[in-house]
């Protein structure tokens, strides 16, 4: 008998939420004690008003606004939102997919605190928010080109600064590296490589 | 006969290198005489790219990094990132390890709130408190030197514990400074609370409501000024802050004055956790070791290493390649001094994090400076930021 009751509220909450919104609602999953919803990309300011203002959920909480960057897939982004609700004591997860045309709905309008975030999200990825007063870059530099935490842009960057004596200013001129960059694969040798490691070409495979 | 005078308003920049504009903090105010009509604040500044880093190395050479976010409290942001990694791992830290974290933690504490309640007060006018501040620091930082090697930048959290067990003086040193530290704190007190001047320039000064505290994503001090009683520490425990004993403070007009007067009762606080720690540390459960011993994410200690041929290949394999932490996704959170302190961390399988977000309180703080600032006067806005805590490694990262 005991063993019908115990059900993880985690899991019913997110019955509850599924219910509540149906088809707006993807998939959802709770995993390390984590509940994530993931939801349909034009239906994240409704998710998240609900999230807010349902008297089972009240994620009254802003907590965080990021992206993802997965290159291999159609739509090679995750926006990852986390709300948090004071008064019940619990956290969520809501992800949604995007890609660098189609604009994602900005939640700026339920969340105030959500402005710099999704600023963030477009500068390091260039995620687009529709809806969003100022889409201004935020953490890069001024008049900077790229989105740096894509997959595809380099450690190391493109530009590099430096104080010329001459002109009196600050110029911007290539990167230039003192010494080759250097990535070491530690993990191949112990479990067997799938390319040939250099100077093998013409060994007997 | 009345003479009709032209009046514009003025766009002054404030900062990057204003003394109180807490580091590189660049501010576009827009004023009407002396009152502020809007504030755009211009960050990024000191970025470094600290995520992007983090992607291409392993899970132990990434904590460095976290030291150099919030400089003011290093250890608190590696606690964040060791929860995430220990999450991942499903990995659990005895009982000693845990307490020497909490009682880092509550040293970086009190490291942040000297540095910040003294430099509010520098802020609007006030020098010595800084100068009796800092020879409090000081010593904590000696602390921190003690423990890790480093004054500041320790990299002593570390996924599975604490890197190394604290000598028995240095726990007594602790004590005894939890003995001297309240007056010290009294002082301060003196100089600050019932003064005029300091009450003028804060009382009713950037008041936030309670409803927008959690709508701006505010977290820490900055909801516990107006009203709320959370404290992630009591609300969603991590390590052994269960059976500590202490209390939250909670301000009732949620302005600068409130916010100044919570940070004060938790640096009493955060010394009655201390001794605590210092008690139980010596007490005999307290005992043992102070990391996992599990070798396959746990480096094998150096003697040790030196003997047996098992713990060098340990040693070996996990100061090269590192560990491979299982695939999924978690976010971990601290209440840092700052406020919420938070990491979601993505991991593909391998042995470097696929996507390390790090979620600073400071960044949803400055983020409400227009809304904070928004018909005060100039002089204010020193005021409001100073009781905001921000240090910019962790907003730019």
């Amino acid at each position: 008998m005991d063993e019908a009751i115990q059900v993880d509220p985690l899991v019913d909450l997110g019955q509850h939420i599924a219910g509540a919104l149906g088809a707006a609602v993807i998939e959802q999953v709770v995993a390390f004690d984590e509940l994530t919803l993931t939801v349909e990309r034009d239906s994240i300011v409704s998710v998240a008003n609900f999230l807010r203002d349902d008297p089972r959920c009240r994620f009254v909480s802003f907590v965080d606004v990021c992206g993802a960057d997965y290159p291999e897939r159609d739509l090679r982004f995750d926006v990852v939102y986390h709300f948090m609700s004071p008064y019940l004591n619990h956290r969520i997860r809501v992800k949604l997919s995007a890609d660098d045309v189609t604009p994602v709905p900005s939640i700026t309008g339920v969340f105030r605190g959500a402005d710099w975030f999704e600023r963030e999200t477009y500068d390091l990825y260039g995620v687009l928010f529709s809806g969003h007063q100022d889409l201004r870059r935020i953490l890069t530099d001024y008049g900077f080109d790229g989105h740096p935490l894509r997959k595809d842009f380099p450690v190391s960057g493109f530009v590099q600064v430096r104080y010329d004596e001459e002109r009196k200013r600050v110029v911007y001129e290539p990167v230039q590296l003192m010494q080759e960059f250097r990535t070491f694969d530690y993990l191949s040798p112990w479990e067997g490589t799938d390319y040939v490691l250099p100077g093998d070409e013409k060994a007997k495979q | 006969m009345t003479v009709e005078a032209k009046v514009r308003n003025f766009t002054i920049n404030f900062g990057p290198v204003h003394p109180s504009a807490h580091g590189v903090l660049r501010l576009i105010l827009e004023l009407d005489g002396e009152i502020v009509e809007r504030v755009d604040p211009h960050i990024g500044l000191l970025h470094r790219g600290t995520e992007k880093l983090i992607e291409s190395k392993t899970y132990l050479q990434a904590v460095p990094y976290f030291d150099r976010l919030d400089y003011v409290a290093p250890m608190n942001q590696e606690h964040a990132f060791a929860l995430a990694v220990e999450k991942l791992l499903g990995l659990e830290v005895p009982r000693r390890g845990q307490l020497i974290r909490v009682l880092y933690s509550e040293i970086g504490r009190l490291l942040a709130h000297l540095m910040n309640v003294t430099t509010q007060a520098m802020d609007v006018g006030a020098l010595t408190p800084p100068l009796w501040g800092f020879e409090q620091r000081e010593k904590l930082m000696v602390f921190y030197e003690r423990a890790s090697g480093a004054r500041m930048h320790a990299t002593y959290f570390r996924p599975g514990g604490v890197h190394q067990d604290l000598p028995q003086t240095l726990i007594d040193d602790i004590g005894t400074f939890c003995e001297t530290f309240p007056k010290a704190l009294a002082d301060i007190d003196t100089l600050l609370t019932e003064s005029r001047i300091f009450k003028q320039r804060n009382v009713d000064i950037g008041v936030v409501k309670l409803e927008d505290a959690w709508n701006w994503g505010f977290s820490g001090v900055m909801v516990r000024g107006s009203g709320a009683a959370w404290d992630l520490r009591k609300s969603q425990p991590y390590e052994c802050y269960d059976e500590m004993e202490f209390d939250v403070p909670i301000g009732k007009s949620g302005d600068c004055f409130d916010r100044y007067l919570i940070r004060m009762e938790e640096m009493r606080q955060s010394t009655r956790i201390m001794k605590q720690c210092v008690d139980k540390l010596n007490s005999p459960d307290g005992k043992g070791p102070v990391s996992s011993l599990d070798g396959r994410v746990v480096p094998p200690q150096r003697s040790e290493m030196k003997q047996s041929m098992e713990a060098l290949i340990h040693h070996f394999k996990l100061y090269t390649e590192g560990y491979k932490v299982p695939a999924g996704e978690v976010y971990a959170c601290v209440e840092a001094p700052k406020g919420e302190f938070g990491v979601y961390l993505v991991s593909d399988g391998s042995n470097k994090p696929y996507r390390c977000k790090i979620r600073a309180p400071g960044f949803a703080h400055l983020s409400a400076m227009d809304f904070l600032c928004r018909g005060h006067m100039l002089a204010d806005v020193s005021a409001i930021l100073g009781s905001l805590d921000i240090v910019f490694g962790e907003i730019d990262r």
